[in-house]
């Protein structure tokens, strides 16, 4: 598709989404509340006139005041992971499924994947958009898939060996960990598997940890970016050129905007990115903060492809952290640490990389010296580490230090330090 | 019978003994014994000192984390066995023990525990009419 093909879809389909909107009793008010007609909407450039929608908005409206369809058309829902104060769910209806089933599947199609590859998929089912949404779009494109789901990394490799694995997709940190027991089981990933290709997404990483995963395992790896508010994967990929994720703008309509201001930056200039979902049914988004901060990457792919590319994600406008491919507020965290009386309300986040693996530590201040018994302060340790783990989903290490050796809680105190070489 | 114990939550980190030493020091109290196990994050650095309810005060005003514990101080003969023959009469009883150090102090031992069954502790200490540290005894120890 040329920009100009791309741009009358885009507007044809804009114009349907946002009258389809008038069906979601959320944007209907929003809507008569600025009183915005669909009609009003007549360029692309109209879409300026639509207020944002943010993931407070889907907090408020939980679970269902956003959709567009009554409940007895969607399929299926998703979840987000974070449980302070409401989780986001967003619904999808059968045709929402096979839509997001082909994004998935051109994706794969674009960086060489075809129906004789075998794919693995290495990301937790369930709630986590990046299982399921993978497999439907691997078994679109009509690949051999291999649902293994996350862990085992024993199984995991006897899968690869055995099924002739040659597409896995992975976060970063556990392709390195596959390498590492490959190499403990005297497997060589480039001589005794069949993996040539490699996904990677969901976990920031830099383009040197990219490179060396190429060649530890020596496949190529391809980012892949998604979230999902917008469904999961799918919504942007790189392509066989590995500078710039394109994507896929019959589905997304992209803006890039100065947080602050909510302006749009200049051409090229990083801003976080706002997406309007184009062909959703279930559960539309018009212009949505994802609060991933990135830019369009100028000029055009040497791929041919007139899709708009976005540059690796640089961070976040808000202060989510990304680890292991779960989103993480601080504020999760802190409000499990403010139960125990023990504590003070001080509290440090350290994220770093430990032998390829990413790991979270949570300093937290012993306030009271409540006893003189080790195994009383192992048990605290052990109950707060418990308590966030189910909570975050992710297992820290919880160290308890001195009184008044953090940062004071006073002014803007540094809570979160990543150590990880990524953005 | 039991004495107070200083507890100091001590992070592995250098500085940590020598700032609550240096509080001590200006607080013109003495040490009479010390003790801290190394482990990996953090330790408890325990201490019995010639004014524990002060040194706990002192500390506590200095932002350190730190708790009064009573543990028992029983004073030994300065003979081979003795701390066998005594630590027996607690085992006998099924009374365990926490933790356990001991120094010299002129020519006697002195063990200093610390047990869950305390009660039980006091009744064999009576019984066997053992000698023991009080509290207002530590001033006058040095």
């Amino acid at each position: 598709m040329s920009r100009p093909e791309i741009e009358k879809l885009q507007l044809e389909r804009l114009q349907r989404v946002v009258k389809h909107c008038m069906n979601s009793p959320f944007y209907k008010k929003r809507f008569e509340e600025i009183n915005l007609k669909p009609e009003d909407i007549k360029s692309l450039d109209d879409l300026k006139k639509i207020p944002f929608t943010t993931k407070q908005d889907l907090r408020d409206t939980y679970p269902f005041g956003i959709a567009s369809v009554p409940l007895e058309k969607c399929t299926r829902l998703h979840s987000s992971s974070g449980t302070t104060g409401n989780p986001t769910v967003i619904l999808h209806t059968e045709k929402d499924l096979q839509e997001w089933a082909k994004a998935v599947a051109r994706c794969l199609h674009m960086v060489g994947l075809r129906p004789s590859d075998v794919f693995q998929n290495s990301s937790g089912y369930g709630m986590f958009t990046g299982g399921l949404g993978f497999q439907y779009g691997a078994e679109h494109l009509g690949m051999l898939t291999v649902p293994a789901a996350a862990g085992n990394t024993k199984r995991q490799i006897k899968f690869i060996t055995d099924f002739g694995t040659t597409a896995l997709h992975a976060i970063p940190s556990y392709a390195s960990r596959l390498h590492e027991v490959m190499v403990e089981m005297g497997i060589d990933p480039r001589k005794d598997t069949k993996l040539k290709t490699l996904i990677i997404g969901a976990e920031p990483h830099s383009e040197e940890q990219r490179k060396r995963i190429e060649e530890m395992l020596g496949v190529k790896a391809y980012n892949s970016f998604g979230m999902s508010e917008m469904c999961g994967p799918g919504v942007a990929f790189e392509c066989t050129e590995q500078n710039g994720l394109h994507i896929w703008e019959d589905y997304y309509i992209v803006e890039i905007v100065n947080p602050d201001t909510l302006e749009p930056v200049a051409e090229g200039e990083v801003g976080e990115l706002v997406l309007t979902t184009l062909n959703r049914e279930a559960m539309p988004l018009l212009r949505y903060r994802t609060r991933d901060l990135t830019r369009v990457l100028p000029g055009e792919c040497p791929c041919g492809r007139h899709h708009k590319r976005l540059d690796r994600m640089k961070g976040r406008s808000d202060d989510m952290i990304i680890l292991k491919g779960v989103n993480i507020f601080p504020i999760q965290i802190e409000t499990i640490l403010l139960q125990f009386k023990e504590l003070s309300t001080d509290y440090l986040i350290t994220l770093e990389t430990k032998d390829s693996n990413d790991d979270m530590t949570i300093d937290v201040e012993l306030n009271d010296m409540f006893t003189d018994d080790y195994g009383r302060l192992q048990s605290l340790t052990k109950e707060i580490t418990r308590q966030i783990k189910d909570e975050i989903l992710v297992t820290p290490h919880v160290r308890l230090v001195s009184k008044g050796s953090l940062p004071k809680s006073e002014g803007k105190a540094v809570r979160v330090k990543d150590l990880r070489k990524t953005f | 019978m039991t004495v107070h114990q200083l507890s100091v939550f001590a992070e592995n980190k250098s500085g940590t003994i020598q700032r609550v030493l240096d509080l001590l020091k200006e607080g013109n109290i003495q040490i009479i014994a010390s003790t801290i196990a190394d482990t990996t994050d953090y330790g408890i650095y325990r201490i019995i000192c010639s004014e524990p309810t002060r040194a706990y005060e002192t500390l506590r005003e200095a932002g350190i984390s730190v708790n009064l514990t009573d543990v028992f101080a029983v004073t030994l003969e300065n003979e081979v066995g003795k701390a066998a023959d005594t630590i027996k009469l607690f085992s006998d009883a099924g009374i365990d023990i926490s933790y356990l150090y001991s120094f010299m102090l002129g020519n006697k031992g002195i063990l200093i525990f610390r047990t869950k069954d305390s009660d039980k502790a006091r009744e064999i200490i009576m019984l066997n009419k053992l000698n023991f540290v009080a509290e207002k005894d530590l001033s006058s120890l040095i």
